[in-house]
Parts: C-alpha cells; sequence; structure tokens
C-alpha cells in the first residue's frame, strides 16, 4: 500500500485539538503526528490547544528527568511542515494561570466562538 | 456512505473497540461503507492474533478478522504505534530480529498518510477512543 | 452544517463534557455513549447541568449504554438510540466530534 495520497483529492482542512497534559500519556505526541501528517500530505491543518493540552506549551520543559522525549522541541518544526494555525484556548489558558505565560511557541489565543469557526470551516476534527 | 473508522484504544482496557466494531456492523447492515478501519496507539492491539480472552468473553479480535474477512475492508494498523507494541508482522519482525510475528492477516503495517488519505476520501471519520 | 458530538465520559470524571458542551452550536447534536451515559441519569446535579443548552440542539443517547448500566429513567431531553441511530447520527451531520 503506497502513502502516497491521491493527487486528485482537493485538500482538506483538518482541525485537530490536542486536550491532554504532556507526558503522563503518550497521547499528545500521537496528536502531533497526525498534525505533521496531515502537513506533510499537504492539507490545511488547525492544531488546536485545549484543556490540559495548554500544558504543552509550558516554557522550560525538562523531560529527560523522567526518560521522555521532549514534547515541546517539536514545535519549531511545525512552521517547516507548514502548520502555520497554532491555537490555544484563552479559557484552558485561564482556569490554569497561564494566560500571561511565556509560552512555547507562537500560538494564536482563541475565545470560544473563534474555535467554533475553526469548526464549522473544518473538514473533519479530531479530539486527542 | 463512506465511512473512515479510528478505533484508538486496546481491546477489553476500555469500552471503545467494543463500540467501534458494534457501530461498524450497523453501518454495514445499514447499506455504507467503511472506507478503512486505521487502528491507532493503543488500538493495534486490537490486530494481534495472540489475544486469549477468557471463554466468556467477546473476542474482539477475532471479531474485527471476521467483519473484515466478511466485508473486505481496508484496514490498517499505524505501522509506529504498531512497533512499539510489539504488533509486528514477518517483515518487521526479521528486520528488528524479534522472536515472532503477531499481525492479523487482514491487517496491514502502514503509515498515518493512509488516515490523511481515508480522512481525503471518506464522507464521515469517526473516532474512538477513551 | 452541523456537528455531531460523541461524549464517552461523565462529568466526574474529567474536564471533557464541560469543554464539550462549550463548543456546542445551534443545529449541532449530541450523542452520549459508553460512560458518558451516567451525564443524563435523572438526578439534581444532571438536570443543571444541561439546562443552558444552547437553543437547537438535539441530545440522544445510546440505548445499549443505558441498558448495561442498569439506568432506566434517563433526562426526557434524551431522544434513545439503538446502534443504527448512532450511524444515522453520523450520517446526518457533516462531520463527528468524538470527545474521550
Amino acid at each position: 500500500m503506497t502513502e502516497e495520497a491521491s493527487g486528485n483529492s482537493e485538500p482538506r482542512t483538518l482541525t485537530f485539538i490536542s486536550r491532554r497534559s504532556p507526558y503522563g500519556e503518550d497521547y499528545p505526541r500521537a496528536c502531533l503526528d497526525m498534525v505533521m501528517a496531515a502537513a506533510v500530505f499537504d492539507q490545511t491543518v488547525n492544531y488546536v490547544f485545549m484543556d490540559d493540552g495548554v500544558y504543552q506549551l509550558l516554557n522550560g520543559q525538562q523531560p529527560a528527568r523522567i526518560h521522555a522525549k521532549d514534547l515541546s522541541a517539536h514545535f519549531g518544526a511545525l512552521s517547516l511542515y507548514g502548520v502555520e494555525n497554532v491555537f490555544a484556548d484563552h479559557q484552558s489558558l485561564l482556569e490554569r494561570g497561564l494566560e500571561n505565560a511565556a509560552l512555547a511557541m507562537p500560538v494564536d489565543v482563541v475565545d470560544n466562538a473563534r474555535l467554533q469557526q475553526l469548526i464549522n470551516h473544518s473538514d473533519q476534527v479530531f479530539l486527542l | 456512505m463512506n465511512i473512515t473508522v479510528v478505533i484508538h484504544t486496546a481491546p477489553w482496557s476500555h469500552q471503545a473497540s467494543a463500540t467501534a466494531l458494534r457501530f461498524c456492523e450497523a453501518a454495514l447492515q445499514a447499506g455504507h461503507g467503511i472506507y478503512r478501519l486505521f487502528f491507532y496507539y493503543d488500538g493495534v492491539h486490537n490486530t494481534s492474533t495472540l489475544a486469549v480472552p477468557a471463554q466468556d468473553e467477546l473476542d474482539i479480535p477475532a471479531a474485527w478478522r471476521a467483519l473484515i474477512e466478511q466485508h473486505g475492508i481496508d484496514t490498517v494498523s499505524c505501522v509506529s504505534s504498531a512497533l512499539k507494541r510489539g504488533i509486528l508482522n514477518d517483515q518487521e519482525a526479521r528486520r528488528y530480529e524479534r522472536e515472532a510475528s503477531n499481525l492479523a492477516a487482514t491487517a496491514e503495517l502502514s503509515g498515518l498518510g493512509q488516515l490523511i488519505e481515508a480522512t481525503a476520501h471518506s464522507d464521515r471519520v469517526v473516532n474512538f477512543g477513551a | 452544517m452541523s456537528a455531531l458530538h460523541v461524549v464517552n465520559k461523565p462529568q466526574s470524571r474529567s474536564q471533557t463534557l464541560r469543554s464539550c458542551l462549550r463548543l456546542l452550536q445551534p443545529g449541532d447534536a449530541l450523542l452520549l455513549i459508553e460512560d458518558g451515559v451516567y451525564a443524563c441519569a435523572d438526578t439534581g446535579e444532571n438536570r443543571l447541568l444541561w439546562q443552558n443548552l444552547p437553543a437547537d440542539v438535539s441530545c440522544h443517547v445510546l440505548q445499549p449504554d443505558l441498558d448495561a448500566r442498569g439506568i432506566t429513567l434517563p433526562l426526557t431531553a434524551f431522544a434513545l438510540v439503538e446502534d443504527a441511530g448512532f450511524v444515522d447520527l453520523v450520517c446526518r451531520h457533516d462531520k463527528t466530534l468524538s470527545w474521550f
């Protein structure tokens, strides 16, 4: 089975909403892998951090201390892959006292209405 | 409709894979097509041939194999998820010098590109996880 | 354009249901499955949970999951569906958002 996406289809708009904190489980990494795959296959990608997912954006992570790979180290590659639309949910940041925190990468902080708009303009939405 | 179904969790540990199985059965019964079954993350355990459930429990991996065979469903077990969890086909078992292979013949190891392709070509995508 | 939101956890377990609720839009549908069905059991707390739903959001609950858990009297706002009804909801709405 080939890895190539069919050349005949229009690119879809895919939104990935990452809702879990890093390192406690591998799921945030699984979400990032999906985002990268979608970008590699030329889809239009929205990457959203919501709920505990905003913890992935914290600066100064030292996962080597728990024998884990640094998730935030991959964020730098996102724009190289063409993933420019990166968002963080404002309410999630606020609930966790992170609304003024320095984040590991630049993100668009968005409100509920904007998130709803993203969902409306997406062909598919994945929540991981 | 052509529906792609993505399964994220292992059989029995979470209800999701059993729910997904029932969903697929109902969809096929209603005359819809399953464009692709994509097992991701812990979902790859559904494609192992080595699970031995209790006699009075539904053998979920076997039920998937039967459904896939009966309807000729294109089925992918995500290769990176599978390798990490010890779900290997013969080729990967040889490549990584592991003692045995255990991937069901009804599934193929492939990458996330297959999920993206399915997403681009399906009318609906439904995820089952926990 | 509408979405089907499928939730499989009760609010006691995580933020999942609460986050889903704030992204619901008029015309959307909500389906409770698996452990999510506990959220439509007839309790005071659950009644509070649902009182601020946006207008025109249809609520559904997967009957096999209610039966499995012995919940006999779900809130009447929830339409009972079988597996075929789940499939039907997926097809009727443009996309499915699975919250888990």
